[in-house]
């Protein structure tokens, strides 16, 4: 399995959502299945969450997957109570990611 | 292939602009669009006000151009609005002519009356800037949700058990244990918990948004300020309240609130909310200005002759349901929260109030009432009205169905109390609601499935206040315990609040288990009170609208201290639901009709088969016979119940069962725990198969089934 690694800023929201979307796109589009690198990420607004997703549900349309690794417990916390958290495999550090998929 | 009606027409201050789309009303999302749609009947002129989120001042004003308005509806479309970030509002121009029902001022900036994103008052008690011209503000909503296959569970009415909650009172506690306390995540971390106690609908009290800083009173007791903590009282129709959301903060209340009713769906558990149709929080005429008084006063209000707010719902004003736009608003709420939130049912508030006609007068078939009973999206959706309003119209029986509406039945709950305190005039009134209530229901086609029974609900006293006081005791609320129902029907067992005897302590327990077997083995939907399974106090107060502290706040060390309730009350609510022959839909018929050897429901007394023979109107006894409740072909059981509300022991006689059947006892509230109640299926065979013995004011209850 092809896999790249994709770092998110402090911040996602729509600021920078359809950026961060077109290079997770083209990540996908390659071909490859992406790791998201969610550690430095202190803040994801609505429609960050929605750009999580969706890269989700197109890495399952191609056959690939989408990891996120690192989530910090502010954003875990969101995630977690609007029912977001359900849709992904997530893991605490690159390290354990790796392990798991490799 | 492209559309070619993606092009800008207009510009202003650097805003790109077209004519927007008149209908959907409210603010909506189309690729790199944003269409803003409001209408008025009477103003002459409208402005939209953006904001950047949370500042003071607007940043921009764009006026509705002539060619941006057709009929009465004012629209615009604006490109490439970075939508996360602002906050709209509306300025209308028109007549300020009170008389003539006119309060246009274009000095307020109103929020949408369709708003599906309102912040403002997005972390619960935190102090807003009272100074800001904007207060309850508008955002545009990601109303993207991941359903997955979810659709609200249309489970048949007559198997419903109602927990009527709030969501704040619910975890608000620090005994909730829960992480986020007083919100629809904490109702998600107690999913569990409703689980075991075996309810299968929560019924969430107002949770449109609101101002719960609406009540100005302060505590006589302890000085803190109190609350508008119920919250009916509506800012709008259309979005969630934001300080119910842990992610509120984040406006992300619309998803937060989606993911409960998900969670709760995929634990077969459904949502009903009770909406606030009769009124707004824009008061009477001192009222703040909000959104509809600005927007269109004469529309949205019930007024009088000379233009003043009429007041049948208590709270000041009056919503103009059967002004044909408003209805329309309301139906279109409805749908929305079905549609986009999955909700199960409503339950209306001073529904009484939705079949009045524009000049306050009940109508005999009002339009409202008959579009929601035949709209067809909300065609499967349960429909509860209170039936009653401030106005004193009182409907209860006679609230214009078209066989689709059910009602909270106030005589159930009247008649239950009075029996339950033995009072000896109610046995025959006792009888009907028992049956399903059939002297107020079995017209217009409507049946048990019509009767939503309940001994207590929000507004009240709570099942423990119910056996611990004989009168209410407000003076928390400020008002000289002016406020809250006088007639209670209540009695405190002997001593006024808590005590300290065990005797009484024993006897309040047994009223309690009572009252929740009266409610569970009668026909018709039981609807139960947050907390009452817990036995929960709120210290005799019986209008707890305010109280934002322990009083109304679940307290979960109950379950400890009273834990024999929440035993009886989860063994009763598995026993209602294994037994389908106590949840018909329709009439029973009272005689053998299938020729099975027994009539479907059958009345006795102390002597069996004789229902007139009973100690002075204080005892009864019926018996359901099973063969008439089939599931897959195979018969329910036999169930006998005996009620003496009498204060002295009775033997009871007990109809003699089929060949090869016999009588086990499932409840005796009578005896101490854990001989009170026993698990459903493993009820022990009773010795005497010819007489029960039915202590001081209780009640057993009889599975006849194979001897075994």
């Amino acid at each position: 399995m092809n896999i790249e690694v994709y770092q998110l800023a402090e911040e996602l929201d729509s600021f920078n959502y359809q950026q961060v979307q077109d290079d997770i796109l083209a990540i996908q589009n390659k071909g490859c299945s992406v790791v998201l690198d969610m550690t430095a990420c202190k803040y994801i607004s609505s429609t960050g969450l929605r750009v999580l997703l969706y890269s989700k549900k197109m890495a399952a349309s191609k056959g690939q997957k989408l990891y996120l690794v690192g989530i910090s417990n502010e954003v875990k916390d969101i995630m977690d109570v609007t029912g977001f958290n359900s849709f992904f495999d997530i893991y605490s550090t690159m390290e354990e990611c790796m392990e798991k998929i490799k | 292939m492209h559309r070619v009606d993606l092009f800008p027409t207009h510009e202003y201050q650097g805003l790109k602009l077209r004519q927007g789309r008149p209908y959907p009303f409210g603010a909506m999302v189309m690729g790199n669009m944003v269409n803003f749609s409001v209408y008025s009947r009477y103003a002459t002129d409208c402005t939209l006000v953006l904001f950047h989120n949370h500042e003071e001042k607007p940043f921009i004003e764009i006026p509705f151009f002539k060619e941006f308005r057709l009929g009465n509806v004012f629209s615009m479309i604006i490109f490439d609005l970075d939508y996360e970030n602002i906050e709209y509002g509306f300025r209308m121009d028109g007549p300020f002519q009170p008389e003539e029902g006119h309060r246009f001022d274009k000095s307020k900036i109103l929020l949408d009356p369709y708003a599906k994103l309102i912040v403002g008052r997005d972390v619960w008690g935190q102090q807003p800037n009272w100074d800001s011209l904007y207060q309850y503000r508008a955002r545009v909503v990601n109303d993207d949700f991941d359903w997955e296959d979810d659709m609200p569970l249309e489970t048949p009415v007559n198997d419903l058990i109602v927990y009527e909650m709030h969501v704040r009172n619910f975890t608000c506690g620090a005994s909730s244990g829960v992480k986020h306390r007083g919100t629809f995540a904490g109702i998600v971390e107690k999913i569990p918990y409703l689980l075991e106690l075996g309810v299968n609908c929560v019924e969430l009290m107002p949770i449109h948004e609101f101002d719960e800083f609406e009540n100005n009173r302060i505590s006589p007791i302890d000085g803190q300020r109190l609350y508008n903590l119920w919250g009916y009282s509506n800012v709008g129709f259309f979005a969630p309240k934001a300080a119910y959301a842990s992610s509120g903060r984040f406006a992300m209340q619309v998803d937060e609130l989606k993911n409960l009713v998900k969670r709760l769906h995929k634990n077969g558990i459904e949502v009903i909310l009770d909406v606030v149709f009769n009124h707004t929080a824009e008061g009477n005429e001192q009222g703040p200005y909000i959104s509809y008084r600005g927007i269109d006063n004469k529309t949205y209000y019930m007024l009088t002759p000379d233009g003043n707010y009429y007041n049948f719902s208590g709270c000041g004003n009056t919503l103009n349901c059967n002004n044909p736009n408003v209805r329309d608003m309301i139906v279109e709420s409805l749908r929305y929260w079905v549609t986009d939130y999955h909700i199960d049912g409503f339950r209306f508030d001073l529904a009484a109030i939705l079949g009045r006609d524009q000049n306050g007068n009940p109508m005999s078939n009002p339009p409202l009432l008959e579009s929601l009973a035949h709209d067809p999206i909300l065609g499967k959706t349960k429909l509860i009205a209170e039936a009653w309003d401030a106005g004193g119209l009182y409907q209860v029986g006679s609230f214009p169905s078209w066989g689709r509406w059910a009602e909270w039945n106030g005589k159930f709950r009247d008649s239950m109390r009075r029996f339950l305190k033995s009072d000896d005039q109610v046995l025959f009134d006792v009888k009907e609601r028992i049956i399903g209530s059939p002297d107020l229901y079995a017209s217009q086609g409507r049946g048990i499935k019509a009767s939503v029974n309940f001994i207590t609900a929000h507004d009240g006293f709570t099942l423990m206040d119910l056996v611990s006081y004989n009168s209410k005791h407000n003076e928390a609320n400020g008002e000289d315990n002016r406020d809250g129902e006088n007639h209670n029907n209540s009695w405190n067992c002997g001593c006024e609040g808590e005590s300290d005897d065990p005797d009484i302590n024993r006897l309040r327990h047994q009223q309690v288990k009572n009252a929740i077997s009266m409610l569970m083995v009668s026909q018709g939907i039981p609807m139960v009170l947050s907390g009452d399974e817990m036995g929960n106090s709120q210290r005799g107060n019986n209008n707890a609208y305010c109280q934002d502290n322990e009083i109304a706040w679940l307290n979960w060390n109950d379950l400890e201290k009273n834990a024999d309730i929440f035993r009886y009350f989860k063994q009763i609510i598995m026993f209602r639901r294994v037994h389908k022959v106590l949840r018909y839909e329709d009439n029973l018929r009272h005689c053998d009709y299938l020729g099975l050897g027994y009539p479907d429901f059958s009345w006795h007394g102390v002597k069996a088969w004789q229902p007139e023979s009973g100690y002075n109107n204080l005892t009864l006894a019926f018996m359901l016979n099973g063969q008439y409740a089939t599931t897959d072909g195979m018969p329910d059981d036999f169930i006998y119940v005996a009620m003496n509300m009498h204060w002295e022991m009775h033997g009871f006689e007990l109809p003699q069962l089929p060949e090869g059947m016999a009588w086990h006892v499932f409840a005796n509230t009578g005896m101490p725990s854990p001989a009170d109640i026993f698990e459903p299926g493993e009820e022990p065979l009773i010795e005497s198969q010819h007489e029960v013995l039915v202590g001081p004011r209780s009640i057993i209850i009889l599975v006849g089934r194979a001897a075994s």
